[in-house]
């Protein structure tokens, strides 16, 4: 279609695409993960990952890390807009080239190998806090943390080697050193 | 120990803590229990609507005429999303509305129950916050909250919605005031400090070419705000121009407003904007149907922003000064500021800006909302100039459907109080103005309430009238008949080579007759000569009336900034038209 040259709804300039880490504390009530993420579909932002779960049993508070995309005027709407809603209290963002930031993500893989290829495995996944959580036979389950970049790799990897499930979470973060977000 | 209420004699409870005087709504299996309890309150007076959508836009005339919040009361399942189109209206245009639905009983929620939907899920996105209530116990801290929520910041609907079973069931009721965690949208949070004024006053002193660009937040703000903006204005000496939804807050027959703005705003209104230094927003929020094409919108100003939601700034346009602030706190924060150095600005700075003011008056002499009258045949603009001049003489509230007799109401009705024009822009909702004008009428008794319609807008909610009539709501709907849908038949005739698919309606109704069976009058206005008398009747009549003002079919709405055109460069009037690129053609 030729470039429009119309006074309305043409699309301004595309900035730089960003990715961030946001971090959104919530009363865990009824409907709140459907509220942020409704908040994301309806004015389009992505949501990469997303991991969630109270981490205040007494005041029923949880915590929700989201993976996005977008432009640094996008981002800063997705601050403002989750800052409205009334369950949020408060709401970090961080760039995910932010050094002072600590990431995580964990995967479970399930792999169909005798013993001698477990071994092997093992050796594969060491850098990764390996754990064995399940052995049989002929198969097996480990459990990894690391970085999304290293699971994908990992994930290819294994899959020449007899993986047959994988489950993984989203990212979770924490700032390094004393501090905390605020 | 207290006393254990009923949850229904707890919604009632709740409202007599809150003022509430009306609520607008229609009955259901689901909200029973609350209509029976509807007796016992004599201090809040049920109107009952034709449809719940009708409840809805009643609700929100009542809220916008009348600055306090419109409470509507809904049953489960459809009546809850008949009223999704009324509570989306009121999210877009920031209207405070508390919405009450009855929900099945817990124990079937789930279960694909007769009259079940889930209702939370389906206004989630279109409320500031909705609530499912399963402990009786709840109820009254939550719909205090609700009032709360939809009052505070900038204001919008929520929605309480209430399962049969609680109800009926017995708890506490406590009055809960603030309880509200943390302030939304900046209202009260922010203090603003005497660096962001100096600023403000800095950039008011070095402008040559300014203009104040003001919108409904200055209505929201309340009364207050248009006093205070009209000092500021005359403090200054600079024009100002107003968004659709701030009409009102400033005279519109004062020789520095330079009406309406954006597609089919004024000549002058457009190139100020585009043509400023400085550009001073109040309350606005920088709407595609005002900013056109954002990368060439106003390319030389600088920008103050006042917004109360923080979300608003920045989200369309970037601004040089962004202030999140209550548009009365702000404005009282900066003429006090402002008094304090400098005395006499207006003339002293005269000087300054008067180029730019000949230059405005250049643009004035366009006469840009002219149009080739007829003695024949009752242009539809003279038709909304005629109702002006016959009624500007008394306290006049305006309702309007959506289409191109809005925009003609909006361009030839003058406005020079706030609250006393309603219509639905964000959304653009036909069938808002006359369920709305009912609203308007019960908050503004004894004054005259006239809905500027469309004929095709006005059928989407035309029921309504029987609910006018039943209150005796003397409401005016006065309908520029055309038999078109306006605007849809212009954008045909000027973007799709005159294919009017679709957009023209046999078998219209005779509005007369209809305006008898529903027992209220019906006047048909067919030539120029007899439109005055007509409006006159009309005006005397002390009961609902639907006016048949039989207008140029043909007629289109201008000026207008059409597709494929940068903002400063507009189409005046039928003699301009020229033809539209193909590329302007799909855009909306």
């Amino acid at each position: 279609m030729a470039k429009s040259k119309s006074a309305y709804s043409v699309p301004g300039k595309i900035g730089k695409i960003e990715r961030h880490i946001i971090v959104v504390w919530v009363d865990n009530e009824a409907g709140v993960l459907a509220r942020i993420a409704g908040l994301f579909s309806g004015r389009g932002y992505n949501i990469e990952s997303l991991a969630v779960a109270e981490v205040d049993k007494k005041k029923h508070i949880s915590r929700i890390t989201i993976v996005t995309e977008g432009t640094p005027q996008v981002i800063e709407q997705i601050n403002l807009q989750l800052r409205k809603l009334v369950p949020v209290h408060k709401v970090a963002d961080f760039k995910r080239t932010d050094k002072d930031i600590l990431f995580r993500e964990l995967a479970l893989f399930k792999i169909l190998a005798n013993s001698k290829k477990q071994e092997k495995i093992k050796k594969i996944c060491k850098k990764f806090n390996p754990v064995v959580l399940d052995k049989s036979q002929k198969s097996f389950v480990i459990q990894v943390t690391a970085l999304r970049a290293e699971i994908d790799k990992l994930t290819l990897d294994l899959r020449r080697l007899g993986l047959i499930s994988t489950s993984r979470t989203g990212a979770v973060a924490m700032t390094k050193g004393a501090k905390i977000f605020n | 120990m207290p006393k254990l209420l009923s949850g229904a004699e707890i919604v009632f409870k709740s409202l007599e803590d809150q003022k509430v005087e009306y609520i607008f709504g229609y009955p259901g299996g689901a909200v029973l229990p609350i209509y029976d309890e509807l007796k016992n309150h004599k201090s809040i007076k049920h109107i009952l609507a034709r449809h719940e959508q009708g409840a809805g836009h009643s609700a929100e005339g009542y809220a916008r005429s009348s600055g306090k919040p419109g409470v509507l009361l809904v049953t489960s399942g459809p009546g809850a999303t008949n009223a999704v189109t009324a509570l989306t209206d009121a999210y877009m245009d920031s209207i405070p509305l508390v919405c009450i639905s009855g929900q099945v009983p817990t124990h079937l929620i789930g279960t694909d129950a007769f009259q079940e939907c889930d209702t939370t899920g389906i206004t989630r996105p279109c409320t500031k916050h909705n609530w499912l209530v399963k402990d009786v116990n709840d109820l009254s801290r939550i719909l205090h909250l609700a009032f709360e929520v939809a009052t505070t910041g900038r204001p919008g609907p929520v929605l309480v919605d209430i399962p049969k079973d609680i109800q009926f069931k017995k708890g506490k009721y406590k009055f809960f005031k603030n309880t509200l965690k943390k302030k939304l949208n900046g209202k009260a949070i922010h203090k603003i400090s005497n660096s962001e004024l100096d600023k403000f006053i800095n950039l008011i002193k070095k402008s040559s070419k300014p203009i104040f660009y003001t919108g409904g937040g200055v209505i929201n703000s309340g009364p207050e705000a248009s006093k205070y903006l009209r000092e500021l204005v005359s403090l200054t000496g600079f024009p100002i121009t107003s968004t659709l939804q701030g009409l009102g807050a400033y005279p519109g027959d004062d020789p520095q407003f330079l009406g309406m703005l954006g597609m089919h705003g004024t000549y002058e209104a457009n190139n100020a904007m585009h043509d400023c230094d400085l550009m001073i927003n109040i309350g606005a929020r920088f709407d595609d149907r005002i900013t056109g094409k954002v990368d060439e919108f106003s390319p030389g100003s600088k920008k103050i922003h006042v917004d109360i939601d923080p979300s608003s700034i920045g989200k369309n346009i970037k601004v040089d000064l962004a202030i999140v602030s209550d548009v009365t706190q702000l404005l009282r924060s900066l003429i006090k500021r402002f008094k304090e150095k400098n005395k006499n600005f207006a003339n002293s700075n005269k000087q300054k800006t008067s180029k730019w003011w000949e230059q405005i008056e250049k643009w004035r002499e366009k006469k840009s909302l002219n149009y080739n009258n007829s003695d024949k045949i009752i242009k539809p603009q003279y038709a909304v100039q005629r109702l002006y001049e016959l009624t500007k003489n008394q306290d006049t509230f305006i309702t309007t459907e959506v289409g191109q007799h809005q925009m003609w109401a909006a361009q030839h009705y003058k406005f020079n109080k706030p609250n006393r024009w309603m219509t639905s822009g964000g959304l653009g909702t036909m069938g808002y103005g006359l369920p709305a004008a009912i609203g308007v009428q019960i908050a503004n008794p004894g004054r005259l309430v006239v809905d500027i319609a469309g004929e095709a807008s006005v059928l989407m909610t035309m029921q309504e009238m029987s609910t006018a009539v039943q209150y005796r709501l003397p409401i005016k709907i006065f309908i520029l008949n055309n038999e078109y849908m306006g605007m849809v038949r212009q954008w045909q005739e000027l973007l799709h080579e005159k294919n009017y698919s679709e957009s023209y309606t046999a078998a219209l109704p005779d509005f007369v007759k209809l305006a008898e069976s529903y027992g209220c009058v019906g006047i048909r206005a067919k030539t120029p000569d007899e439109l005055d008398e007509k409006i006159k009747e009309m005006i005397s009549i002390d009961k609902p009336v639907i006016f048949d003002c039989v207008v140029d079919k043909a007629e289109n709405c201008f000026p207008m900034i059409p597709s494929g055109k940068p903002h400063n460069q507009m189409i005046l009037g039928p003699e301009e038209e020229e033809e539209i690129s193909d590329e302007g053609k799909v855009l909306v």
